[in-house]
């Protein structure tokens, strides 16, 4: 039972790691672009599992999350572009960035009720926004941005078709499912499922509450900031247009229509939100209104989302005359 | 000393309309603790309104602007009410039992729907309002030129301030309401009708937002789909400023918020006009939550 399911899965990911190979001959005429759909559902992918770790398991309400995902993005662009550092080296300094920035931000405001942090994680985006606007560091560009970001190298090799973009943000969303999934697990796993469900009771068990909320933060935000970087590579250009609070808004939508906690649902919730209004082109317009109307439904009739995390079970450790 | 008075009146003319949006978002979460993240969108689709009904009746024509942009807000104001009680039945009410947090993810929805069918039905463009409806008078304030549209507004808000002010001070209803915020099941006991309190606030609250976008329209000229949003956000932050769930709280930190805004826009820099209010925001939720005037503090866990 359990080996078929897995070959099920083994199956599913194959055909899926071989989806630049095989579109080829089913839309010769835009495999690239479907591709690059794909690519994009990848780089949401990641930004949904990061604000999962903040939205989903420590349940904190984060709709800035762009903000983060734009400091990656521009501290990836100007190593790059000032100090001629490899785009895939200025990864983790993104994310440490991004990471630093969110603990600033957090630290005062992080015992706020959900719908207060909700409210200041907003103006933060905005005013960040702002400042990039208005090219306070003075090495954002304005309103212009940054261009002439380096395409990435991976052991010299050059990255630059949508097809090899598809490997590498896909290997990278495929790391970040196995580490949170690992994380899941662990002890900061477990501390984040208490304290979403009941703060007081956690307190009171000896979990430090502010440490693990700030931790989750620090988490999703780091993540965050990596993926900026990777937006930052395959579009070669930023500014602070894409950047904006539609972005937080579309990523938090995502955790919540694909069931916040659970990172299957997060992904099915994403290629909904991202790859879906692709194949319905005539509906372009009015997505948001589907959408905006799925949220309101979504919560009178399946509060948890599509896909809602399983309860956890623990495997107790098999009687002797059981064993082997 | 001019270009003070300058922006000071503007400001305060911005201010009161910020107050009036701020009313609608204190009075629901008064009652329902919630933030109704839906409201801004109520404000634009008052200022859409007005447009469409401006355009359709042209009422300048057959009664005087005076009497016209009265009659309008009559009838902006009575729609938008109607569309607040409606969105409470369909996108709170099932609510009402659920985690808060939920009926919030609820508002968010509503408020992405109604921006969008307000963009579907209008346009994504910015629309213009007819230039002609109040006469664009100047009058003489010791030496200095002042728009009477900026008194008007300010003049028409106090006055719906006042109003609202006395309605639930000094009425049964008013007394209701209050009761409701207080506690929901003490006062039900006492046999208030607290869906009834609910749906009054849903339609109070609404009208007067939709009165300030109508009020915009006019002021500014044009109006977005999207302004619900940035409007929104600054009469949410005004309501919190005040303290939120208080009245007169709404009325001042509106109004020290627009003029804050317009000061900081003319001292500081225009370029961080927006960025003045979210700071604001921010630095009260951190140093001073339960805001000015407030009694209810913004809960901590």
């Amino acid at each position: 039972m359990m080996t078929k399911k897995k070959g099920l899965a083994a199956i599913g990911v194959l055909i899926f790691a071989t989806f630049p190979l095989w579109m080829k001959y089913v839309r010769p005429d835009d495999v690239r672009y479907w591709v690059d759909v794909i690519n994009n559902v990848g780089l949401y992918a990641i930004l949904a599992l990061s604000l999962n770790v903040i939205l989903g398991d420590a349940g904190m309400y984060n709709m800035g999350h762009a903000a983060f995902y734009a400091v990656g993005a521009y501290t990836g662009a100007i190593l790059n572009t000032q100090l001629g550092v490899p785009i895939l080296l200025a990864l983790p300094v993104a994310g440490i960035t991004a990471g630093i920035f969110s603990a600033i931000i957090a630290r005062p405001v992080i015992h706020l009720r959900g719908d207060y942090l909700l409210i200041v994680t907003v103006g933060v985006g905005e005013i960040l926004r702002i400042a990039l606007i208005n090219d306070v560091f003075g090495i954002t560009g304005g309103p212009n941005g940054i261009f002439g970001i380096a395409r990435p190298e991976f052991f010299g090799f050059k990255i630059k078709r949508p097809d090899h973009f598809f490997y590498l943000i896909w290997g990278f969303a495929a790391l970040t499912l196995f580490l949170f999934n690992r994380l899941k697990q662990s002890r900061f796993g477990r501390a984040l499922d208490y304290l979403r469900e009941d703060a007081v009771a956690a307190e009171g068990s000896g979990i430090n509450t502010d440490r693990y909320r700030l931790l989750a933060f620090l988490l999703g935000a780091t993540w965050a900031g990596m993926t900026g970087s990777l937006f930052a590579a395959k579009m070669t250009i930023i500014s602070p247009e894409s950047f904006s609070f539609w972005e937080s808004v579309v990523i938090f939508m995502i955790v919540i229509l694909g069931g916040s906690g659970n990172m299957a649902g997060v992904i099915l919730g994403t290629f909904i939100v991202i790859a879906l209004p692709e194949v319905f082109r005539d509906f372009a317009s009015a997505r948001m209104l589907i959408f905006g109307l799925a949220m309101m439904v979504m919560m009178v009739f399946r509060t948890q989302g599509l896909l809602p995390p399983k309860p956890r079970k623990f495997n107790l450790p098999k009687l002797a005359e059981e064993g082997e | 000393m001019e270009e003070f008075v300058q922006q000071l009146t503007n400001g305060l003319a911005v201010g009161s309309i910020y107050a009036l949006i701020a009313l609608g978002y204190t009075m629901v979460y008064g009652v329902l603790k919630l933030i109704n993240f839906a409201h801004g969108d109520l404000f634009t689709l008052g200022a859409y309104l007005g447009l469409t009904l401006l355009t359709s009746f042209s009422l300048q024509d057959k009664m005087g602007p005076l009497a016209a942009v009265g009659l309008l807000a009559i009838m902006v104001m009575g729609l938008v009410a109607l569309i607040g009680a409606l969105l409470d039945r369909v996108a709170y009410k099932p609510l009402r039992d659920s985690p808060r947090l939920s009926a919030v993810v609820s508002a968010l929805g509503a408020s992405i729907f109604l921006q969008n069918t307000v963009m579907l039905i209008y346009g994504a463009r910015f629309r213009v309002y007819p230039q002609d409806i109040l006469p664009r008078t100047v009058i003489d304030f010791f030496g200095m030129p002042i728009p009477l549209m900026r008194i008007l507004i300010l003049l028409v808000s106090l006055a719906m301030m006042v109003a609202l002010y006395t309605f639930i001070q000094k009425t049964r209803i008013g007394t209701a309401i209050r009761a409701a915020a207080i506690d929901q099941g003490a006062a039900r006991l006492m046999g208030i009708n607290v869906d009834r309190v609910i749906l009054i606030v849903f339609m109070v609250g609404p009208a007067l937002g939709g009165a300030a976008g109508l009020m915009v329209g006019l002021y500014y000229g044009q109006i977005n789909f999207t302004m619900g949003w940035v409007y929104g956000l600054k009469a949410f932050t005004a309501a919190i400023l005040g303290g939120i769930g208080n009245i007169p709280g709404a009325m001042l930190g509106g109004l020290l918020l627009g003029v804050m805004e317009a000061l900081g826009a003319a001292y500081i820099s225009i370029a961080w006009k927006d960025a003045i209010a979210f700071m604001v925001l921010i630095l009260i939720l951190i140093v001073r939550p339960k805001g000015i005037l407030g009694e209810r503090v913004a809960e901590k866990i």
